[in-house]
């Protein structure tokens, strides 16, 4: 068979792409016709560069779920075919069955495997882990930013030195230090996992203790229902068979995270936590000197219902556009782990990887590493843009 | 002032006390320690000759102690072997066992053994940091005028086309991490795929001479990631200032519009980047890190990798050292710059 085109190789790619099309079309025109209705969700759809950002963000994460189910993947992302190696892109796949793809779209690596599925089966890893990473970092970030800014006094200058202690450390000699074969023998993540991933307990049970105190009726079949759920994620999100935490027997242990991401994912929490703490105790200094926190605190409101009910709702705004900006800065910091090779298997498609493998031939070949680095680019970007259209709409009120 | 910076100095050593200790704490776990003795004695030891290795060179006493000797307040470990031979922590190479200091830590200004390099500390930081002194130097010398200029065009007419298309082109660089704009840009320039060849894909000779052609594509890369934020935090301060009122009585006067943006906006304009661009420093580091690595430039960035993949603790901690000192000296000039530069802003 002759080698693709270039044409027909962009041609193919969008084709393989159909599902993600399908679902941006169905999800713009559901957001279009309903935006008068969706708050500041709806008002996104006003600005150009937010819409232009969305649109990247929900390509990858849409892309990332299809590949998932295995929808747009050409071939497996493991998979290595003789004669494939370092293959330019177009390549017709050599000894190929009746049931195979019969092209290498974006060519081969330099193990002769598919560059296009990996870049797929590799934005699965980012959305699996970035926002979500994020969301943790938020939760510890905002449960002790906000009575550093409420309360002030020797708490917040202790929780206020702390941070500034993480942050004093260079980024890549944290990850040297935490994501190593050897430390994770120590155990010292898994403690650091059971330690971080209380935080988002304690959130939920002040938000809704607070709200619901004075209501016994609705609290305590509330509390303990959502409590229940929270802590058997948590038992089995920490607890794995073979390291240090195993106290879950098998049958409760809901599900197991694969190796090494359960690392990655409490280093890159435990980076961006302080940054985060740093926003929320600042949002609450300014804020608690409103007037309607003078209210609440007239009205004999206690003090963890006005920082959750009353001054975080009205962070909300900086929260949001800053999330966005996180969850972009987490996908460089994954990336940077995979260029170094921390963390995740060797074999894994993540993009931070796919380029550290691609660069060592890069004066030779250039497809194996340009795909994941200009996907990596296109996903930050499109985060970025839309943080920026967040930030222009609510300002706009 | 002096006792805010009297109280600020003392922050900083509480803080590198309390990250050296983090780092020593962190290398000197067992599993890094038999990493260590395997790579310097040999792969297949036993795990009884580990301990023998370990134990003879006094790695397995307890933390604080050895922590003691690195800072220099407790005497340095001494062991006689079977031969009556003399080693220890203070003697190092043809020195006779007596002659040897009682105290040998950072407080006497010895900073340790490279097991790696097998050379001093001292020596190979101050040597890799005179490399990455010389890129951070061009890199600034690039980036901070760049991001200024940026900036200032872009805020000076906001909402023009001028300031969309430079606002975009600064959000696209603060999205390409420095291993996505490094490859992109040896695979565009460096590469014999695409063919251009401008300049070379590895700035391994720029140790020795430093050219165009070998420093270009790192002092590039690591710029760009950076000056896209400054140019962002110049642009939004120079868009708030030209809207001010001083601004619009100038121009109702008949002042020229290059005139406003030179003499009245520019000084009040560039204080909040001041900040920005000395907080960046830290920043810096990181990119340096990834750049030196992906450029196979032999710097501080590069000494930072070989000595944490290979757990050369004192190396790691005198290259800790250094990098917290960088980043906390930093943020106690961008305080006092803030306030000589911000005479609204009192320290009581």
């Amino acid at each position: 068979m002759e080698p693709l085109s270039t044409i027909e190789i962009i041609l193919r790619i969008l084709a393989q792409l159909t599902p993600t099309w399908i679902a941006l079309v169905a999800t713009f025109t559901i957001s279009m016709t309903y935006k008068r209705r969706l708050g500041l969700y709806g008002k996104l759809f006003d600005s150009p560069i937010g819409m232009i950002g969305y649109g990247l963000v929900m390509f990858w994460v849409f892309t990332a779920i299809f590949g998932a189910f295995d929808l747009i993947v050409t071939h497996d992302a493991l998979t290595q075919v003789s004669g494939m190696k370092n293959k330019v892109p177009g390549t017709p796949l050599s000894g190929a069955e009746e049931a195979d793809y019969a092209y290498y779209l974006l060519g081969g690596d330099n193990l002769a495997r598919d560059i296009f599925s990996r870049v797929i089966k590799g934005a699965w890893v980012v959305v699996q882990i970035a926002p979500l990473a994020t969301l943790f970092a938020f939760m510890v970030g905002i449960t002790l930013g906000l009575p550093a800014g409420y309360y002030g006094g020797r708490l917040d200058t202790f929780l206020s030195f702390t941070a500034n202690l993480i942050l004093a450390f260079p980024v890549i000699l944290l990850f040297y230090l935490l994501v190593t074969p050897e430390i994770v023998a120590t155990g010292i993540p898994s403690y650091m996992a059971t330690v971080m991933f209380v935080f988002p307990i304690i959130f939920v049970c002040i938000l809704l203790n607070s709200r619901y105190h004075t209501q016994p009726k609705i609290r305590t079949p509330l509390l303990i229902g959502v409590l229940g759920v929270l802590i058997w994620l948590y038992l089995s999100l920490i607890s794995e068979a073979g390291t240090k935490v195993d106290i879950v027997p098998n049958w409760l242990d809901g599900f197991n995270v694969p190796g090494g991401i359960l690392v990655v994912f409490v280093s890159v929490v435990f980076v961006n936590s302080p940054t985060v703490f740093r926003i929320v105790r600042g949002l609450a200094l300014d804020i608690k000197t409103r007037d309607y926190v003078a209210a609440a605190q007239t009205r004999g409101e206690g003090p963890w219902y006005i920082m959750l009910w009353e001054i975080l709702p009205n962070a909300r705004g900086p929260l949001i556009v800053d999330f966005c900006l996180r969850v972009g800065y987490t996908t460089i910091l994954l990336g940077t782990l995979g260029f170094f090779g921390l963390g995740l298997p060797p074999e894994s498609p993540d993009w931070g990887s796919t380029i550290n493998e691609g660069r060592k031939l890069l004066s030779i070949y250039l497809h194996p590493a340009l795909p994941p680095a200009l996907a990596l680019l296109s996903l930050v970007l499109g985060l970025n843009l839309l943080a920026d259209g967040l930030r222009e709409e609510s300002l706009k009120d | 002032m002096l006792t805010f910076i009297a109280r600020r100095v003392g922050v900083m050593i509480l803080t590198a006390l309390c990250l050296t200790f983090v780092v020593f704490f962190l290398t000197n776990l067992f599993p890094n320690l038999e990493k260590l003795a395997k790579n310097q004695g040999n792969q297949r030891m036993t795990d009884e000759q580990v301990v023998q290795w370990l134990e003879n060179r006094g790695y397995l006493r307890a933390m604080p102690v050895k922590y003691g000797e690195w800072l220099g307040v407790l005497p340095g470990f001494t062991h006689e072997d079977d031969n009556g031979k003399i080693t220890g922590r203070c003697i190092r190479g043809d020195v006779a066992p007596e002659a040897a200091p009682r105290f040998c830590g950072i407080l006497q200004g010895d900073w340790g053994y490279s097991t790696v390099f097998k050379d001093g500390v001292a020596s190979i930081v101050a040597k890799r940091l005179g490399l990455t002194g010389w890129l951070m130097l061009i890199v600034m010398c690039v980036m901070v005028p760049g991001a200024l200029l940026i900036g200032v065009l872009a805020g000076m007419r906001e909402g023009s086309k001028l300031d969309r298309s430079l606002s975009t082109a600064s959000i696209v660089t603060t999205a390409t991490p420095e291993y996505v704009s490094g490859v992109i840009f040896i695979a565009i320039f460096a590469s014999s795929a695409v063919g251009l060849k401008w300049f070379k894909g590895t700035a391994t000779s720029a140790m020795d001479d430093i050219t165009f052609a070998n420093f270009t594509l790192p002092v590039l890369t690591i710029a760009l990631y950076g000056m896209g934020y400054i140019a962002r935090m110049t642009r939004a301060s120079m868009a708030e200032v030209m809207t001010a009122q001083y601004i619009r009585t100038a121009r109702l006067k008949g002042v020229s519009f290059a005139n406003i943006v030179m003499k009245h906006a520019l000084r009040n304009a560039l204080i909040a980047p001041f900040t920005v661009i000395m907080l960046q420093f830290p920043w810096l580091l990181n990119g340096v890190v990834i750049v030196e690595t992906l450029f196979n430039y032999k710097g501080f960035g590069w000494t930072l990798v070989q000595a944490a993949g290979n757990n050369d603790i004192e190396l790691l901690l005198g290259v800790s050292v250094v990098s917290v000192f960088v980043v906390l000296v930093t943020q106690l000039i961008s305080d006092i710059g803030y306030v000589y530069l911000n005479p609204r802003i009192r320290i009581s």
